[in-house]
């Protein structure tokens, strides 16, 4: 347990370490009113991190949140718009819509045995060509419902604003946490992740873990969805656009570990941070180019993602192994 | 490569057996085949004159024409994502290399004075470069491929944007065009390319023991390990070769429009590449695997597009139904979805 919790702890120190470093150059990194601004910009990719935590775990993939985000988006619009839907009553119905989808994806992935990869792929498809068939363009929203939402915030004493959406977003985090690690519900998704065929047999109902995975993924891109409109204000078929691998990344970054089984949700939660603080950096320098993000993020990446390797490895006796390997190779085959 | 002799002797065999191990498997073949040409009639009865083929100018023109044309890109990276595929791995990083390897072509060409041909080798060196990183994080470093090819994913892009200093490159030279907009007999140059691609990579897969290699590391790479085979190497080389078939892609696309788009050249065509592997039904688990059905799924893909395009359906619905159209093959490729229909038609068949 203590070598699955060291990822986290390089990824909270690189988190520190990146900190620091842009606290010294810009002293308002320290203000809350940063720290607010960070949690309401990246709520929406840390509520869609979560979801994608559980699938990860779970030893699955889902490419298809950034559409969700965007279908999500557009649908709002139009029911309130034109629909004249009360916007809570518009973000029930789509609430329902994802989780049918989710849902549905995690079926066709367990019954049909077609890899998670191809099916959320289609899922992109589907949910992305959904939003286009909508709508083509930005849809504006005039409600007042959005703008007392924004008006609502909680005020750090120096004039840092805590949002509503970045509240959802702790929430769903906070939520997330107890899911993965203090329920059976967590614990299934830790076993089918680890092992699926040993999860089977101990009886872990492999099947509604599954439907379960891809329903809660869904059913938080489109919660993140419904925060990116009250975040824009409008609804946009081309909305999140890749969102997916940003939240794999965080995921990721976060100390879980793709093949499935070991992960933390709190650790996403840091992933998504890096980000945040990276973004944040190159907002504030003024002089780099926005690319750099790209290129720091997928250099962490590789670090992080070297640093498990040697790590797990290292459990598996990986120098022994490789030593053997080359002496004996032959006798070990027989063996 | 310790006992490539031995292996090449016992794969001879199988090679001449080709057309019997296709036959075997012809219910495999038949699928996206049977899926193409239903698409194709379907495509033929929206718009009656799909199939016609006009010359002018010594270049002919047509829908079916447009088909190969537009899906050679997608046809080329099939082909290198089918060998990655069938070594277990999968090579996410296609679009981004395409991305890079426009953006050193359209930047060369425009800023120095040196000749296509060599501005052609540098972009596919830049290619190998980057099959060359994929490579060595998979094989060397141990890392799971879609984690080691996300990486390059997310940084190719930028380091594309880098190469044109954010802009969208322009140039205007005859001899790199040509690779996107030539005419050779009669037929628009991709088609040509993607034709050569996939035979040069067949040959090179099918007579020698290679292709056998890659289907073995694909199966079980350890045990691939203990037969003697030098896994990490077959590994090393299929990236490569996924790298340098992205690099022939992006040169395509970057000559087609005469300028690199860091942002969009290639955008989800990894997902494309991927998608028509999987059609033409080699399995994400590696091993077995058809690099001419890959190319007709590829080409499924295409005729998908292209078909959308000329029924006059408005474009928003593209997408949709080119999942749902998806979709339909993958369910009819899988056994659990089958099995009741099967089943069904048995006790038919039982009654009467």
């Amino acid at each position: 347990m203590r070598s699955r919790i060291f990822p986290l702890i390089a990824t909270f120190i690189v988190f520190a370490v990146l900190y620091l470093i842009g606290w010294q150059r810009f002293p308002a990194f320290g203000t809350t009113r940063v720290i607010a601004n960070f949690l309401t910009d990246k709520s929406f990719l840390g509520i869609a991190a979560v979801g994608m935590t559980f699938v990860i775990i779970a030893g699955g993939i889902d490419l298809s949140v950034g559409s969700v985000v965007a279908f999500t988006g557009v649908f709002c619009a139009l029911a309130i718009g034109s629909l004249g839907m009360h916007p809570v009553i518009a973000f029930a119905v789509v609430l329902v819509i994802g989780a049918t989808f989710g849902a549905s994806m995690g079926a066709v992935i367990h019954y049909f045995k077609i890899p998670a990869f191809i099916v959320t792929l289609a899922g992109m498809f589907l949910a992305r060509g959904g939003a286009f068939v909508l709508s083509q363009e930005s849809i504006p929203i005039e409600h007042p419902f959005f703008a007392d939402v924004s008006s609502l915030y909680y005020l750090f004493p120096d004039r840092g604003r805590l949002s509503v959406i970045a509240v959802l977003f702790l929430i769903t985090l906070f939520v997330g946490i107890i899911l993965a690690h203090f329920t059976r519900f967590g614990r299934n998704v830790y076993a089918l992740g680890g092992n699926s065929t040993a999860a089977l047999l101990l009886g872990v109902p492999v099947g509604r873990t599954t439907i379960s995975v891809y329903m809660l993924s869904s059913v938080l891109a489109t919660l993140a969805g419904i925060v990116y409109t009250l975040y824009t204000r409008s609804g946009y078929p081309r909305a999140a656009i890749g969102l997916e691998l940003d939240a794999i990344a965080a995921v990721v970054i976060g100390g879980t570990l793709l093949t499935g089984g070991v992960g933390f949700v709190a650790g996403t939660f840091v992933g998504v941070a890096i980000q945040g603080v990276i973004q944040t950096y190159i907002t504030f320098d003024g002089t780099l180019n926005s690319w750099w993000t790209k290129i720091v993020i997928g250099l962490l990446l590789f670090f992080f993602i070297a640093l498990q390797k040697f790590l797990t490895s290292y459990r598996g006796n990986f120098f022994v192994l490789r030593r053997r390997r080359a002496a004996v190779a032959p006798a070990e085959g027989t063996s | 490569m310790v006992n490539t002799k031995t292996s090449f002797e016992t794969e001879t065999p199988v090679s001449r057996g080709n057309l019997q191990r296709m036959l075997r498997n012809s219910r495999k073949l038949l699928f996206p085949l049977a899926a193409l040409i239903l698409i194709l009639i379907g495509n033929w009865l929206i718009s009656p004159n799909f199939f016609n083929v006009r010359i002018v100018d010594g270049r002919m023109l047509g829908s079916i024409v447009d088909i190969f044309n537009r899906g050679a890109p997608t046809v080329i990276l099939a082909v290198g994502m089918t060998l990655v595929i069938a070594t277990k791995g999968i090579d996410l990083s296609v679009g981004a290399v395409i991305a890079i390897c426009g953006a050193v072509a359209a930047v060369l060409i425009d800023q120095t004075e040196l000749s296509p041909f060599i501005v052609i080798a540098i972009s596919i060196g830049a290619g190998v470069l980057c099959g060359l990183w994929n490579g060595v994080l998979v094989a060397v470093f141990d890392i799971q491929p879609f984690i080691a090819t996300l990486i390059l994913m997310v940084v190719g892009r930028g380091i594309a944007q880098l190469i044109t200093a954010g802009q969208i490159a322009i140039f205007n030279n005859p001899t790199l065009e040509f690779v996107g907009k030539g005419v050779v007999l009669g037929l628009p140059f991709p088609i040509i390319l993607s034709a050569l691609v996939l035979i040069l990579v067949y040959l090179m897969v099918r007579r020698t023991a290679i292709g056998l290699l890659i289907e073995s590391v694909g199966s079980n790479d350890r045990a691939s390990y203990y037969a003697g085979i030098d896994a990490r190497a077959i590994k090393l080389f299929v990236y490569v070769i996924s790298g340098v078939c992205a690099a022939i892609a992006g040169l395509i696309i970057t000559a087609d429009i005469r300028g690199a788009d860091a942002n969009n050249a290639g955008l989800w065509l990894e997902l494309d590449a991927v998608l028509a592997v999987v059609i033409g039904g080699t399995l994400l688990t590696g091993g077995r695997f058809y690099l001419g059905l890959s190319v007709i799924g590829a080409l499924i893909i295409q005729s998908i597009q292209t078909g959308i395009f000329v029924s006059g359906l408005p474009p928003t619905f593209n997408l949709i139904v080119q999942a749902v159209v998806i979709l339909l093959i993958l369910f009819l490729q899988s056994e659990e979805f089958r099995r009741p229909f099967t089943r069904l038609f048995m006790r038919m068949r039982k009654q009467s």
